[in-house]
């Protein structure tokens, strides 16, 4: 479903800031994988998400997503393709408009918006039955604008927007990192039912181990723009956050301490 | 205060009864130009300078038109799609040379003046009769213009919103609020900058038309100053339609404001010159009309969260 081949990226190339993000990606994923990536601060686990969804360019290598190789398309062509959710919540709806409308942008991925009414009535009451399903009352707030919720109320809504057309890969990039533990817990459990119900091809990006571990059929983990490590599933179910740590202990003393921390 | 005196004593508030429909006619032409100030500072979110240029640029194109024979609707037209060309290429230079909004805007603008004197053959101003040709509207036929405008206006309003209702429509007021989410929901945002660039400025050229048909004569300072009275408009208006409407105000419904907006600019600048601020004073005052503006609401934020308050906070 996606394929990573040998992936570079250099940000600020030649500069004082020069920095080696990606340092050859290799990655296969198939169908109805769930992938959990992990690795300490700039590993490259965002970045591979934003090479996968064409924020920039890489320098080299190539992407396939379901066969078709999308390296040299920007990202807005690529979005028919891609559900996304950012770990900022302010990034991936529009404040200004109404729930409804956000949703309906959100359903014209990938099409040509012509001059066609933004959103049918048909649709409203598709998105009202939708809405119901978060069980967060969002369905009788349809067109209040969408700056007035919470931040995990807007996480919900942005993964309803992201599988509303079935992504060919869905992206979280540490979707709940800027939650609350109680409404983590919850927009992480509704990912879960989303991935399943819709049998998604998924990546998760996390700073949280034990979600790492809890979540998905596959943890890769990333150091210094690699893949280091690619556990799959007999042996991902036995995997424990001891596991884990031992593993980066391995690869890099220093951000052992700052994800032990982590952990709490 | 003692120098006001004999100023407000010769003050005749007739005056201001009989200028009001004359401030009405030329607040509706400023409004639709208001309008299309509208789709670009508050819907796209981009400070569009361009409309400097493109209101003397429909003007000249609509006079000269007219002076050509072409019947004066058709000269509005004109000067649309003239508009529509000036924001086109503010856009271009934003989006496909990366050069940053106000810039751009500017940089069409300034240009627009060599244009705009190539149009009117080198000339600053030319003139076109009332009394030659039938024009749509004009000072001489306050009623008239009224009217018309107004009819005119209401089309605008309707059309817009209809289309900021579509799906393109959906593209623009999504690119405004949040480019990343909108390139991640498929949105090309460099052409919905541009769809929103050239109806604004081909708003802003088609008023120009008509206050250049209004004035009798178009003139290549005709626009020296318009993002000032747009920006005046948008916000009179949006301070007033919130205070009486509240959340309830829809879209159609600050567009109107826009509009209201540019009448009550227009009646308070009639009222402070006959109050006898000399008009050579008017740009002045309207900086600071629309720095007071933009100012107060920022200002309140900062009373409610400030470091001094704060630190009184603390002391208790």
């Amino acid at each position: 479903m996606l394929e990573l081949v040998d992936i570079h990226k250099t940000f600020n190339l030649g500069t004082i800031n020069e920095k080696k993000a990606l340092n050859g990606v290799n990655l296969q994923l198939d169908e109805g994988d769930f992938v959990t990536v992990i690795g300490g601060n700039g590993a490259g686990k965002s970045t591979v998400l934003n090479a996968i969804a064409g924020v920039w360019p890489i320098d080299s290598g190539s992407i396939l997503i379901d066969g078709i190789n999308v390296t040299g398309l920007p990202e807005h062509k690529r979005a028919s393709m891609l559900g996304r959710v950012f770990q900022d919540p302010m990034t991936g709806t529009t404040a200004t408009m109404e729930i409804q409308e956000n949703l309906a942008l959100a359903a014209r991925r990938g099409k040509r918006r012509g001059l066609s009414w933004g959103i049918t009535k048909r649709e409203r009451k598709e998105y009202h039955e939708l809405l119901a399903t978060l069980d967060l009352g969002l369905e009788d707030r349809m067109t209040s604008k969408v700056g007035l919720l919470s931040g995990g109320q807007r996480q919900a809504l942005t993964l309803l927007m992201a599988t509303l057309k079935k992504p060919k890969l869905l992206l979280l990039d540490e979707h709940t990192a800027a939650l609350d533990p109680k409404t983590a817990a919850k927009v992480l459990a509704l990912s879960d039912q989303i991935i399943e119900e819709h049998n998604l091809t998924a990546m998760m990006v996390t700073h949280n181990m034990r979600d790492a571990i809890v979540h998905g059929n596959r943890l890769i983990m990333m150091n210094e723009g690699k893949v280091i490590l690619d556990i799959k599933g007999e042996e991902k179910k036995r995997l424990t956050v001891e596991d884990l740590l031992k593993k980066f202990e391995e690869v890099s003393g220093e951000e052992f301490a700052n994800d032990k921390a982590l952990l709490g | 205060m003692l120098s006001l005196v004999p100023v407000l004593g010769a003050f005749d508030p007739m005056s201001l009864v009989r200028a009001l429909p004359g401030d009405v006619s030329q607040g509706l032409i400023w409004g639709i130009m208001s309008i299309g100030v509208y789709i670009t500072y508050k819907i796209l979110n981009f400070a569009d300078l361009t409309v400097d240029g493109t209101m003397a640029t429909g003007g000249a194109v609509a006079v000269m038109a007219i002076l050509a024979g072409y019947p004066p609707v058709v000269a509005v037209a004109l000067a649309f799609l003239a508009g529509m060309m000036a924001g086109f290429i503010t856009g271009v230079l934003h989006t496909v040379f990366g050069i940053p909004d106000i810039l751009a805007g500017i940089l069409t603008q300034i240009a627009l003046y060599s244009v705009n004197l190539n149009i009117t053959g080198g000339r600053a101003n030319q003139a076109v009769s009332v009394d030659q040709y039938n024009l749509i509207v004009s000072l001489r036929y306050i009623s008239k213009t009224v009217i018309v405008t107004g009819i005119i206006t209401i089309a605008i309003i309707a059309i817009l919103y209809w289309f900021f209702g579509t799906e393109m429509g959906f593209t623009v007021r999504a690119t405004g609020c949040n480019p990343n989410m909108s390139r991640a929901q498929g949105i090309n945002i460099s052409v919905a900058k541009v769809i929103a660039l050239v109806f604004s400025n081909g708003l802003v050229g088609f008023a120009g038309g008509l206050l250049a048909q209004y004035q009798g004569n178009c003139d290549v300072n005709m626009g020296r100053g318009a993002i000032v009275i747009g920006l005046a408009s948008v916000i009179i208006g949006e301070v007033l339609g919130e205070a009486l409407f509240g959340n309830k105000l829809n879209f159609c419904g600050r567009l109107l404001f826009v509009v209201v907006g540019s009448i009550i600019y227009y009646v308070v600048i009639n009222f402070v010159c006959l109050l006898g601020l000399p008009s050579i004073d008017l740009k002045l005052f309207s900086s600071i009309v629309v720095a007071v503006f933009l100012a107060v609401p920022y200002m309140k934020g900062k009373a409610k969260n400030s470091y001094r308050r704060a630190a009184k906070g603390g002391a208790r």
